[in-house]
């Protein structure tokens, strides 16, 4: 099975792990912080490349939570569900959230425009709760502020 | 720069520490501190130095430990009394500039208080003093610039892995090791020099040498900050564990979620090998052992030694029955050695000054110091390191400032999802790994989630069953169903609809989870429901029908 899709930097990014024992997770990585996810071509692509069965890969894609098989929004919002910010309400965050996007606790909004996750601790538990907006963290968040710059982003997107 | 041999070391730390500037300003920049805003403040800072043309150094520094307080400024310019600014925007920045550069006058309004009495100074390690903080993992945390490894090398950096290859030999390590009495900080405080020696007496034609920042307890970030503030401290524990039980390539696992660690370690191997620090040949000796990074991928169960090795070698991260020990077939079926990041940034301090200077700081079997972080609803969240026996209630209350006011203290969580509570009327306690064992809880990596009266024991138990069931691989049935069942007791119990019946289920279910789970995943999940129910049972039973 041949195609396309695999860009030359991510043939490249994989031979260069491959001459490496078990590195197919590192692999994966390079491939997720190209496309933001682990497209099934490039997974097809991967195989054939790095001579392991597909099953394989899918075995590790869906174990690991870092992985995602579906593409991310335009805009990420990671929410923190660590113990510090759950105390200090991430859940409140996360249904504010849920509100204003019209989501479930997770997911992607029709239009593709901004994916929510909730995520395990991203280490800043002394600034709790912690929301994570395109790779920006965010501390001592409230439903309010992260609904603002929802809002905010949403107003961009309006008035272009 | 090229290749470091003996006596270079010592000859570089009396060269740089000479060369040191008097003057400066340090800017927190590890995760917490960038989150709140500290890149902003060190360009402003940084750019108006320059503009000025003053002789004082603006430096990016790791994490000192105030968490809360982020972005933290520390200024010491001759004339004026060295101070800690604590939640510096850009225009604090600007009044710092104007009246503590200018007219040398600190702006008193955003001093952070008690900064050197709460111990969150640098301090000499070897002699106690009277706060309650010693500051050994995190020595240069806070201190020094991570990305610069000349700033590790003046303050003696790298001398403890020249005293094991040249001085001390294996065997000499192995003895300061195990008079130190060092214990395993992931969690299960075994003791390191033991681990050492078993993969050391392995017969094999390679051996392994794996660091686990693989730090998934939601709630502890000692790892993350030791990684991104003081990486060299790391990576000497490191070679110094590889060099004596003889293995020739390291793996530093760590998690995905830490970008900023992942960069600082690997800018931190690049650097060290250059030197010839990392690599063949180390200090000119026959000791060859190279570095590499390996990311986690979120998956809590990788802590697991095991697991972790699983998921080095590219699979999924399911943990193996145990025998055979890592010890005997680790990575790749070839004798291996696992430590968690703050077990292997005690290391060189101990190598240093002896075993048996760390074995005089903390009580009984517990000796030396652990690094907590504690947070919740505790007033000034942070990462506090005390010498082992201080009381929960030094940290929790006269370190990092108890609760609100108007609140009570309710416990503190350690141990994650793997520990349990501890309620308030225990505070007195001095933490050892058998007190806390004693309590129904673990010193686990070291998280302490401070509780206060709002908060709802049967709610955080069911939090984390939720997290243990999400987070269990499903090889084995004990945790994969056992955890779903609690799980859906505890929900039940929260919807008041459960029985006493369903209580006592409960509790058969833990203990078939605690004997017949797999890994160490399994076999703790039941704590928090445990100690919850043995602290507060009556929060359990009014919801009872």
């Amino acid at each position: 099975m041949q195609t396309n899709t695999v860009s030359p930097d991510v043939a490249k990014a994989v031979q260069k792990w491959q001459k490496k024992p078990g590195s197919l997770i590192m692999a994966l990585h390079e491939i997720q912080s190209r496309y933001g996810y682990v497209p099934r071509e490039v997974s097809m692509e991967v195989a054939q490349l790095m001579n392991v069965p597909l099953a394989r890969i899918y075995e590790v894609i869906t174990f690991y939570n870092y992985f995602r098989i579906e593409p991310p929004g335009k805009h990420n919002v990671s929410v923190c569900l660590g113990t510090a910010c759950y105390l200090k309400g991430a859940a409140a965050v996360q249904s504010a959230l849920s509100k204003t996007l019209d989501l479930g606790k997770d997911g992607t909004t029709p239009d593709g425009e901004f994916h929510v996750e909730n995520v395990r601790c991203v280490g800043c538990c002394g600034l709790a709760p912690v929301v994570v907006i395109d790779g920006v963290t965010l501390g001592k968040v409230t439903p309010s502020v992260v609904v603002e710059k929802i809002e905010t982003i949403q107003k961009a997107k309006a008035a272009q | 720069m090229s290749k470091l041999s003996v006596g270079d070391l010592a000859r570089m730390q009396t060269e740089l520490s000479s060369a040191a500037r008097t003057d400066w300003i340090k800017v927190g920049t590890g995760t917490c501190g960038i989150a709140a805003g500290a890149e902003r403040v060190f360009r402003l800072l940084d750019d108006e130095i320059k503009k000025r043309g003053l002789a004082i150094e603006v430096r990016r520094v790791g994490c000192v430990g105030m968490c809360a307080m982020e972005p933290l400024v520390e200024v010491s310019v001759q004339g004026a009394p060295r101070t800690m600014y604590g939640s510096v925007d850009e225009s604090i920045a600007q009044q710092i500039l104007d009246d503590h550069i200018g007219k040398k006058r600190p702006v008193s309004k955003y001093v952070v208080p008690g900064v050197a009495e709460l111990g969150f100074r640098e301090q000499g390690i070897e002699t106690p003093t009277s706060c309650k903080q010693l500051r050994i993992v995190t020595r240069n945390c806070g201190m020094i610039d991570p990305t610069k490894i000349e700033e590790y090398i003046a303050r003696g950096g790298y001398q403890a892995l020249e005293s094991a290859i040249h001085k001390l030999g294996p065997e000499g390590v192995l003895k300061e090791m195990k008079e130190s009495g060092l214990r395993g900080r992931g969690g299960a405080g075994f003791p390191t020099w033991l681990k050492w020696s078993f993969t050391r007496n392995a017969n094999a034609d390679q051996k392994y040498m794996i660091c686990n920042g693989d730090e998934g307890d939601p709630g502890a970030y000692m790892d993350r900050s030791v990684l991104e503030s003081d990486p060299h401290s790391v990576l000497e524990g490191m070679l110094i564990a590889a060099f004596t039980i003889g293995a020739s390539v390291g793996y530093l696992y760590i998690r995905a979620e830490y970008p900023l660690a992942v960069d600082r370690i690997e800018s931190a191997i690049r650097q060290a090998r250059r030197l010839g620090l990392v690599g063949d040949n180390i200090l000119g000796s026959k000791f060859s052992c190279d570095l590499e990074v390996r990311l986690g991928a979120g998956a809590f169960v990788c802590g697991e030694e095991t697991a972790l090795m699983a998921s080095i070698e590219g699979k999924r991260g399911t943990p193996t029955p145990r025998p055979p020990y890592p010890a005997q077939q680790g990575l790749w079926k070839k004798p291996s050695n696992i430590n968690n990041v703050e077990t292997l940034s005690s290391v060189a301090p101990i190598i240093q000054r002896g075993g048996a200077w760390y074995a005089g700081i903390g009580i009984g079997k517990s000796t030396g110091t652990k690094v907590f972080a504690v947070t919740g609803k505790v007033l000034n969240s942070g990462l506090v390191e005390v010498p082992l026996g201080t009381t929960i209630r030094e940290i929790v209350v006269d370190t990092c400032g108890g609760v609100a006011q108007g609140r009570q203290l309710k416990a503190i969580q350690t141990g994650g999802p793997s520990g349990g509570v501890i309620p308030a009327d225990k505070f007195d306690t001095k933490i050892t790994y058998e007190s806390l064992a004693e309590l129904g809880s673990i010193m686990g990596s070291g998280g302490m989630i401070v509780m206060d009266d709002r908060d709802d024991m049967v709610d955080i138990a069911t939090f984390y069953m939720g997290f243990c069931v999400e987070e269990s691989c499903g090889k084995c049935a004990p945790c994969r169903i056992g955890g779903k069942q609690m799980l859906l007791l505890l929900e039940k119990v929260k919807e008041g609809k459960a029985t006493q019946d369903d209580i006592q289920l409960m509790t058969r279910l833990a203990t078939a989870m605690q004997k017949a789970s797999l890994c160490g995943l399994g076999q703790t999940a039941p704590n928090p429901v445990l100690s919850t129910y043995r602290y507060f049972r009556s929060e359990y039973e009014r919801l009872l029908s």
